[in-house]
């Protein structure tokens, strides 16, 4: 398996996207950092930044790496290999190497700047909402054998996850904002991760005081050790359920 | 060596394969020829395991081939278009499948010498030619000196004097005692090659039969016309609208 890994891996780091991907990420936390005076306004502003540029650059980058190495998948599949093993290290190869480029790019200002629980959790979150992100890009990818139409399922499950839920849930908070339904609430960001990060950040920092009463059931839920723990295994299902389904689908591929 | 029972195979309506039954034993040199699209190189992939069969078993070596991926170890395969990543060079794709086979074996460099293929080690995939592409596919395909050939289409694309390489390769291994599958449209390039005939229609294995005997039944001396005569004896009623105009 490392052997394959390891050609992936050079592969794509080798990719100017991700130079260009690590590069723009350095520049805009590192430039947040420095033009707020506080860090925890700094934080805020790379937040907004890693929520909306990640998971797009993730999910695009992945989904179009993937389509152009069907060549190399088919070249594999001739040679004595597990299924298995080529879209495991597929999916390691990516996901690891964008990663990679997130804790170069993000990783290094955030310890710099704020080397506090916040920052540090800020790093795994990103990292987590990456790997979800390639984990949906396998899954997209799979689903349809032409290019056009899986780059835009791609780009509408971003669309999705990163403006139309929000709406989705403005909506909803509009529309029944005469019955009780803090507690549906913390159960709806269960359906996107962008939200499940978001949240989970935003309650670390003090701005969760402006939230208002939903925020107080936010962070009842959230704030508790509990609730982080549940927050942080949804997420990772967001990454295992999509990769398995895909995985699952490739197993039984005609190539 | 490979025994194939009562495979199936549906690409959603349109059969591909119809109940093929087949056995390919050692030191047999076999062209499965037929008219396109009648399932050879469905018959070959799911042989390798890259089309899943929907019902019927592939035994390889008396084991089953389902969910088993060491059994290409023994297997060298050249596919009719060789795809490779675009943008590694000749050398690095030899190296590559050099360290994904991991093998400790003497490797067979003939072809690579044969095809002079040195000096173009260093040739972007996308820039070569056809032909050159079906080089390096050969190459790939015989490199680990395997147990089994499987070549889809080997001449196709090749000059004439690659295309002689290929052949003269070819005999050598099939003196070794090795299993080579071949398919072809040029019969008569099969004539010195093969041992064994397999005749596919429409999905459906025709005939499979020595080379001696099929000449012997149609009185001829050649493949291609012992073929010909055949298929104006069985006049077959074809699906297939471009055999349709053929005959």
């Amino acid at each position: 398996m490392n052997r394959i890994i390891k050609i992936i891996l050079s592969d794509i780091l080798k990719n100017k996207i991700v130079l260009a991907y690590t590069l723009i990420l350095a520049i805009l936390s590192w430039g947040s950092f420095s033009l707020e005076d506080n860090s925890s306004k700094g934080i805020l502003t790379i937040l907004n930044v890693i929520l909306f540029t990640v998971p797009l650059v993730s999910i695009l980058f992945a989904t179009i790496y993937l389509y152009n190495s069907s060549e190399f998948i088919e070249l594999l599949l001739s040679q004595p290999i597990k299924r298995v093993k080529i879209w495991m290290s597929l999916f390691i190869g990516l996901s690891s190497s964008m990663v990679i480029s997130f804790f170069v790019g993000a990783g290094i200002p955030l310890l710099i700047f704020a080397p506090t629980a916040i920052g540090l959790m800020m790093l795994l979150v990103g990292s987590l909402i990456t790997i979800v992100f390639v984990a949906l890009a396998f899954l997209s990818s799979i689903i349809t054998r032409d290019k056009a139409k899986g780059i835009g399922i791609a780009i509408m499950t971003w669309l999705y996850f990163a403006l139309l839920f929000d709406g989705i849930v403005l909506f909803l908070l509009f529309q029944f904002s005469e019955y009780p339904i803090e507690n549906a609430m913390v159960g709806i960001t269960a359906f996107s991760p962008i939200d499940l990060a978001r949240i989970q950040i935003l309650l670390q920092l003090d701005v969760s005081a402006m939230m208002g009463y939903t925020g107080a059931i936010f962070k009842d839920f959230f704030g508790t050790s509990l609730g982080l723990f549940l927050s942080f295994l949804l997420l990772c299902l967001w990454a295992i359920i999509p990769y398995f389904i895909s995985l699952w689908k490739f197993k039984n591929k005609d190539l | 060596m490979i025994i194939i029972q009562n495979i199936n195979k549906k690409f959603s309506k349109l059969e591909v394969l119809k109940n093929v039954d087949l056995t390919c034993n050692k030191g047999e040199c076999i062209a499965l020829i037929g008219p396109n699209g009648c399932g050879k190189t469905t018959l070959i992939k799911a042989v390798l395991g890259m089309v899943l069969p929907d019902n019927g078993t592939i035994h390889f070596n008396e084991k089953s081939i389902s969910n088993e991926y060491l059994y290409r170890n023994d297997i060298g395969y050249m596919p009719q278009i060789g795809r490779y990543p675009d943008t590694m060079t000749i050398g690095q794709i030899i190296e590559m499948i050099k360290i994904i086979r991991n093998s400790n074996e003497a490797l067979d460099e003939d072809l690579i010498k044969a095809f002079e293929l040195e000096k173009m080690f260093d040739k972007q995939m996308r820039t070569l030619s056809g032909g050159t592409t079906q080089k390096v596919s050969a190459t790939i395909a015989f490199l680990f000196n395997p147990e089994v050939l499987i070549l889809d289409e080997p001449t196709a694309g090749l000059d004439p004097l690659a295309s002689e390489i290929l052949k003269e390769k070819i005999i050598k291994e099939k003196e070794k005692g090795k299993l080579i599958l071949i398919t072809s449209h040029l019969l008569s390039e099969l004539d010195d090659l093969v041992t064994e005939i397999i005749f596919m229609q429409d999905g459906e294995v025709h005939f499979h039969k020595k080379v001696a005997t099929l000449l012997e039944e149609t009185n001829e001396s050649k493949i291609s016309k012992a073929i010909a005569s055949v298929l104006k004896q069985k006049k077959p009623e074809t699906q297939n609208p471009k055999l349709e105009t053929i005959s």
